[in-house]
């Protein structure tokens, strides 16, 4: 390709490379078509008869024949139908909202515990044991004190 | 030949053939005269267009004979409704999601073929059962009646199946016991077994006590407590397809007399 040699300038580089891309991309073929916009579907294609005819679980068993093939079909059939039903029901909770919230509360107590600095959870034991004692100022906090010479 | 689509509502009911075009309801025409209002002209929701017809550029096309059905939307507006065709066959195609019985004719290495009825033998791997590890292998032997359902099936692919569900869970599939006899019927019929509201599958539960799994490829085995027990119930599916309500009713009524 002309534009690879060495000791051209770049402008005239530039130049020769665009006019062999030019040559190049007008031997590309392509497609003299309109272009066709795909119209927006609403019909789904399907093969198989399971959605259209709502067919019922496969394996049945009658009068406690095979008792776990009659506990599947409860399964399966009330499953089935459940899917249709659309409305969303609030999840059962086994404990309720109060007793949540009064478990977190005492829960942040405990595990707030283990964070703080050895001498407050001294303080805290203190405070917990003898209520009848004169609590210290608690705002006198304990500071480094410079060894006196 | 101009011939003209068929409304489809007008249809529901009546025998097409192939090649007859489906004109949706709400869809205009093209000179735009006949301009069909469904009951909801707001745009409806997806339409499913089921076995025995295909999507055309007008409406829908007709590729197998029968009646055409019909099933209205489920809840209101969403989910359009669907159209099928409902004809008659022996032979199964192997569709993807449908539960069937096989039957496992060969070891492979990993996987076990499974003689499914179609055209080709469907491959089920050693690791599609519940519970199954690389160590853990289940106990299938060539012979075996398994019921699984179809994850890939198609014309271009040899299908396959597996025996649990997205979860993991078996879910009643799996293989099935040793008694019990399989036998063949129309598919048609199986569909018409496994309807919400079959008769003639709550009749046969009140008459003995026995078990039935229905593979949508034709195929049924049932187990009873004895062989005789078996072959009559087996005698009467069979046979039930071509029988009036009455006469069955009459038969069943003659055998819970003996």
């Amino acid at each position: 390709m002309k534009f690879m040699q060495r000791g051209l300038d770049s402008e005239t580089k530039k130049q020769l490379e665009e006019e062999e891309k030019k040559i190049i991309s007008e031997e590309h073929w392509y497609l003299d078509l309109p272009e066709l916009k795909e119209k927006e579907s609403f019909i789904i294609e399907e093969r198989s008869f399971m959605p259209c005819e709502d067919l019922l679980y496969g394996r049945m068993s009658f009068k406690g024949f095979n008792p776990e093939i009659e506990k599947l079909m409860i399964q399966m059939n009330s499953r089935y139908k459940k899917e249709e039903i659309e409305a969303d029901d609030k999840m059962e909770a086994d404990v309720s909202d109060e007793e949540m919230a009064r478990r977190y509360e005492s829960l942040v107590g405990t595990i707030g515990k283990k964070f703080l600095k050895k001498r407050d959870r001294h303080e805290l034991q203190d405070e917990d044991e003898d209520e009848n004692s004169n609590l210290r100022p608690s705002n006198v906090k304990k500071m480094f004190l410079k060894p006196q010479d | 030949m101009a011939a003209s689509g068929l409304s489809a509502e007008v249809d529901v009911g009546q025998v097409v053939l192939p090649g007859d075009v489906l004109l949706l309801p709400a869809a205009p025409n093209a000179d735009g005269e006949r301009l069909r209002l469904g009951p909801s002209s707001a745009p409806r929701g997806r339409l499913l267009c089921g076995p025995g017809l295909r999507r055309c550029a007008a409406g829908l096309l007709v590729t197998k004979c029968g009646l055409l059905r019909h099933r209205p939307p489920a809840g209101a507006g969403t989910g359009g409704g669907a159209y099928w065709v409902d004809s008659q066959q022996k032979r199964y195609v192997p569709v993807k999601g449908d539960p069937i019985i096989g039957i496992v004719t060969a070891k492979a290495g990993d996987i076990f073929k499974v003689d499914v009825g179609g055209s080709e033998q469907a491959s089920l791997s050693y690791l599609a059962f519940e519970g199954a590890t690389k160590r853990n292998r289940p106990n299938v032997q060539v012979g075996d009646l398994v019921y699984g359902q179809f994850i890939v099936a198609n014309k271009d692919m040899e299908p396959e199946m597996v025996c649990i569900d997205s979860s993991g869970r078996a879910n009643g599939m799996g293989i099935i016991g040793h008694e019990g006899l399989l036998f063949k019927v129309s598919l048609g019929l199986i569909r018409k077994l496994l309807a919400p509201n079959c008769e003639i599958i709550q009749e046969l539960g009140q008459l003995y006590p026995f078990e039935i799994v229905l593979g949508m490829n034709g195929r049924i085995w049932v187990k009873a407590k004895t062989v005789q027990q078996t072959l009559i119930v087996a005698n009467i599916l069979e046979a039930c397809e071509h029988m009036t309500s009455e006469q069955r009713k009459q038969a069943l009524a003659k055998l819970s007399e003996s």
